[in-house]
């Protein structure tokens, strides 16, 4: 029977993959808008452990909310990936470079 | 669970109810309205903002009333902030019209997505509760994020709404991976429920708590645009259209110190030994950074941008100081920089015009001599910036200074003057730029009467404010029903 250790530990990896995801990146835009949603995806991990074990139901609600915010949040990241291609022509991280100093 | 709600929650709920409401109208309303009659977007919006602005007035509380089960708290420093917020989208929305107009993007998104935010920054205002914390929070981001890149055809502007994009959202990551650690550990979102159960918490859960608390302090300092993470605010201050900057600098900034204090301060005040730590280096980082790597800068959006970074290592300041008092000088504090910041930004919106954008530092070249009027509007607020008495800039450093030393953080003190001294130099650049050399630009100034009258309004407010201090500055205090 698995323990809420387990699953804070699977929870903290994968946040840890996300923000590394979104540090080491250098290639592709899409790459970090995934990064974004594992982000919120190991968060509703933790709080789903912790609705469970504490025997309370608002963690639960919480994660249906934050399900419903990262949609609307890639909606838009996508939007403005493709307002930036339109512009650019290009999606890789490097040639977002143009303001400086 | 009691889930049914009384007739009071509504009326409670009155100001947020009533700018959704008309928010969503608008939306409709603009989709069928022919080009030229535009403006009746403009005066709806503005009609919204007003009328918002009356209810929260007329609901403005006597004493700390919760609503719709707790989650929902309207206090007196909330409706103060409310005021403040919805007096300053009034002015962005004032200033933004015409440059908007000349660059073809005065559509209804961008009144619609500015009511949406504002909004998204009452509800964080009046948020008791995480969930509504992070609900209020993602209204506003995801609103300026639109913003950002509402200049289609800008690929600066794409830029920048990216950057804010994907560090916006790791922020908003970040706050909420502490908020789960804070409700496991609590088994709460309330705020008050967290703050009672974590005065008694043992040395284990301390542990845990601080963990938590960590992951929110840094959500907090990308949303405040704290150093070291401020990389953002660069960036998106100079590839957003002026207007937009204009609007992200002020009232978000408001928004964003409000859910500070319900966080750190209504919801873990027990804690303050372990986040006065971090809001120190914060403030140290962010006062040194911003200053110095101001003085390089030549596009005067990007130096505004690291002058908000120094203002944010000030406003900490305050609150570090973990005390009624300290609270009331940073709310000072916010409410006096943002009333700077307004007219800092729409000094450059008035020398913009069709083709132009007056975003360098040379652009104030010979001010003095094109309009002496707002080359002394500028000369206060370059002086209220830079902290020189009596305009209200000073108060606002003085205030929270004097909260620190009493707190016992002499050298902190120290520091912060000094980089204040190193701060005043770029001020006092543009002000030498624009009384002491010669102009190459003789085009007039051109620009809406409402908005001259706002603008000269703006610059008189905060020299008045700063001959009369006290004003302000009690107010402040009565909010946070502190003891005179």
């Amino acid at each position: 029977m698995p323990v809420l250790s387990d699953f804070l530990i699977l929870g903290a990896v994968l946040f840890s993959v996300s923000v590394a995801g979104i540090f080491l990146n250098r290639k592709n835009l899409i790459v970090l808008l995934m990064c974004i949603e594992l982000m919120l995806l190991a968060v509703n991990m933790n709080f789903i452990a912790f609705s469970h074990f504490n025997n309370d139901i608002a963690g639960q609600i919480f994660v249906f909310f934050i399900l419903t915010v990262a949609a609307a949040e890639s909606a838009i990241g996508l939007a403005i990936l493709v307002v930036l291609f339109r512009n650019k022509n290009t999606i890789n991280v490097d040639d977002l470079d143009s303001m400086k100093g | 669970m009691n889930l049914g709600f009384e007739s009071t929650d509504i009326i409670t709920l009155l100001p947020e109810i009533f700018l959704l409401t008309m928010a969503c109208f608008i939306l409709v309303v603009d989709v069928y309205l022919p080009e030229k009659l535009r403006h009746l977007t403009y005066q709806l919006a503005q009609g919204t903002l007003v009328g918002t602005l009356l209810l929260v007035i007329s609901i403005y509380p006597s004493s700390l009333t919760l609503a719709m089960d707790n989650m929902f708290i309207n206090d007196a420093m909330g409706a103060l902030l409310k005021l403040v917020i919805l007096a300053i989208v009034f002015v962005v929305f004032l200033y933004s019209r015409s440059y908007l107009q000349v660059r073809n993007i005065l559509k209804g998104e961008y009144f619609v997505l500015g009511l949406f935010a504002t909004l998204g920054m009452l509800i964080m205002v009046s948020a008791h509760n995480l969930l509504i914390i992070y609900l209020g929070l993602e209204l506003m981001s995801l609103s300026l994020y639109a913003m950002v890149a509402m200049h289609r055809d800008s690929a600066q502007a794409a830029e920048a709404a990216m950057k804010y994009f994907i560090l916006g959202a790791l922020a908003s990551g970040m706050l909420l991976y502490g908020m789960s650690i804070l409700y496991g550990v609590t088994g709460n979102l309330d705020l008050a429920a967290i703050a009672t159960n974590i005065s008694d918490a043992d040395s284990n859960k301390h542990t845990a708590l601080v963990f938590g608390l960590v992951f929110i302090v840094i959500g907090l300092a990308f949303k405040l645009g704290a150093v070291p993470f401020h990389m953002w605010i660069p960036d998106v201050y100079q590839g957003a259209p002026t207007a937009i900057t204009l609007f992200i600098s002020s009232a978000p900034k408001i928004a964003a110190f409000a859910i500070l204090m319900r966080l750190l301060v209504d919801g873990l005040s027990s804690l303050y030994v372990d986040w006065q730590g971090m809001l120190i280096l914060l403030s140290i980082l962010s006062m040194a950074t911003g200053n110095i790597i101001a003085i390089a800068q030549t596009n005067i959006k990007r130096m505004f941008a690291y002058s908000t970074i120094s203002h944010v290592g000030f406003l900490m300041l305050g609150v570090l100081s973990a005390n009624q008092a300290g609270y009331a000088a940073s709310l000072f504090y916010i409410i006096t920089y943002s009333l700077m910041g307004l007219g800092g930004f729409g000094m450059i919106l008035l020398l913009s015009r069709v083709g132009f954008e007056a975003e360098n530092l040379d652009d104030f070249k010979g001010l003095n001599e094109r309009s002496p009027w707002y080359a002394f509007i500028m000369l206060i607020l370059m002086l209220s910036m830079a902290g020189v008495p009596p305009l209200l800039g000073f108060w606002a450093k003085w205030s929270v200074l004097n909260q620190v030393i009493q707190a016992g953080f002499i050298w902190l003190a120290v520091l912060a003057v000094l980089f204040a001294v190193i701060g005043a130099f770029y001020y006092l650049r543009i002000i030498k730029l624009m009384y002491f050399d010669k102009s190459e630009d003789r085009t007039p100034i051109e620009a809406n009467m409402d908005m001259k009258i706002t603008l000269s309004i703006n610059g008189l407010i905060i020299l008045f404010l700063g001959l009369m201090p006290d004003m302000l500055m009690a107010k402040c205090l009565k909010v946070l029903q502190v003891l005179i």
